[in-house]
């Protein structure tokens, strides 16, 4: 035993591939048989790789010494990476087509976001104007949350609350995208770059997108990667201000 | 040669941290802003060019296909790497939070996407 557990911990990154490769296999075969194609193997390679998280703690299942190679496998530099290498299948055209959309989705997706997190907050007790602006920047991604209540110096519980409602959108864009691809019309280049803007976390547009169309990911990508950016320029500053002048 | 490819790719994603990093000190921003977006344009642009110029061809071009294929492992892995309890044991204002402002966002979607030209839609092959 004590030589497997050298095994893999040395080799973290490389079990990892394994691992992912095993999950891959079988829920595709699970697609493919059980659900005759209707669900996407992807997506129910997510969701289950999602299931497992809930077993491990802060990193998911890569809390486990066994499994942290995980965590370098799904690390930010490998997403970004990856995602930038989908480009070659993108067109620059057909991003410059989107351009006027693309950037009204980012601010609209930044703004309603805060605003209807804010307003959940009110409305579920936090009615303090920081607390609110912080759980409503948190709906933005749990980045812009986190920046957005260190910025205004609200307590770590809400911090803590802001980061889990970026991953929960995370999570709900992952499981909810391919669902709703044919309300949204999510069948096009252009559509991908709006949607990217409005929802905005990386993970959740790229995790959701592979899962409906692989050949959308680097448009969603694209405008999603400037979310964060402007979610933190926003949120703390001109969308904290205009929040104060109603509560 | 593949690590051509490899290595056009990275120099692109370098290139574009670096603007998305130094696009977000100038808005005073710990973190990078657009990097993903600012590297995908520039391997785009600098890979038609070189592909145009007979610099490199396919083999050098399935360096780079093979990060882009291996995306989708690293999407899941990243998902079994996601602090889930956490989000779940936030308890409902999170989830109605993340969840009801996603929802929204959805819903956005194709009235926005009204704005400007058509798109053009998915060809019979799901290529776009």
């Amino acid at each position: 035993m004590e030589v497997f557990d050298q095994l893999l911990a040395k080799n973290g990154l490389i079990f990892a591939f394994l691992l992912v490769g095993l999950l891959i296999y079988f829920s595709y075969a699970v697609s493919k048989y059980l659900f005759k194609g209707r669900i996407p193997g992807v997506a129910i390679a997510v969701l289950s790789a999602l299931v497992l998280a809930f077993f491990g703690g802060e990193k998911g299942l890569a809390d486990y010494p066994l499994f942290a190679g995980l965590a370098i496998l799904g690390s930010s530099m490998f997403r970004d990476f990856t995602v930038v290498a989908t480009a070659m299948g993108a067109q620059l055209s057909k991003i410059k087509a989107a351009g006027a959309a693309g950037v009204v989705a980012l601010f609209a997706g930044v703004i309603v976001t805060f605003y209807v997190g804010a307003i959940m907050a009110y409305f579920m007790g936090y009615t303090d104007v920081k607390s609110m602006a912080t759980i409503g920047a948190g709906a933005c991604t749990y980045i812009v949350g986190p920046v957005t209540g260190s910025a205004l110096g609200v307590s770590s519980d809400v911090i803590a609350i802001s980061i889990a409602a970026g991953v929960v959108k995370t999570i709900v864009a992952t499981v909810g995208t391919p669902l709703l691809a044919k309300y949204m019309k999510l069948d096009n280049a252009k559509t991908a770059l709006v949607f990217g803007g409005l929802i905005g976390t990386t993970s959740g547009v790229t995790a959701g997108l592979a899962a409906t169309n692989p050949k959308l990911v680097p448009y969603g990508a694209f405008t999603a990667t400037f979310y964060t950016g402007l979610g933190c320029l926003l949120c703390p500053s001109i969308l904290f201000i205009t929040l104060t002048w109603f509560f | 040669m593949k690590i051509y490819g490899v290595g056009l790719l990275a120099f692109c994603f370098l290139v574009g941290k670096l603007l998305g990093l130094g696009l977000g000190r100038l808005i005073n921003l710990s973190n990078d802003v657009g990097g993903v977006g600012f590297a995908m344009l520039l391997l785009i642009v600098l890979s038609g060019y070189m592909r145009k110029k007979q610099w490199i061809d396919e083999k050098e071009i399935t360096g780079i296909t093979f990060w882009s294929a291996m995306y989708i492992p690293v999407i899941i892995a990243m998902a079994a790497s996601l602090n889930a309890k956490a989000a779940y044991s936030a308890g409902w204002l999170a989830i109605a939070a993340g969840g009801l402002t996603t929802l929204v966002g959805f819903i956005l979607v194709p009235l926005i996407a009204k704005i400007g030209a058509a798109p053009e839609h998915i060809e019979e092959d799901g290529s776009i």
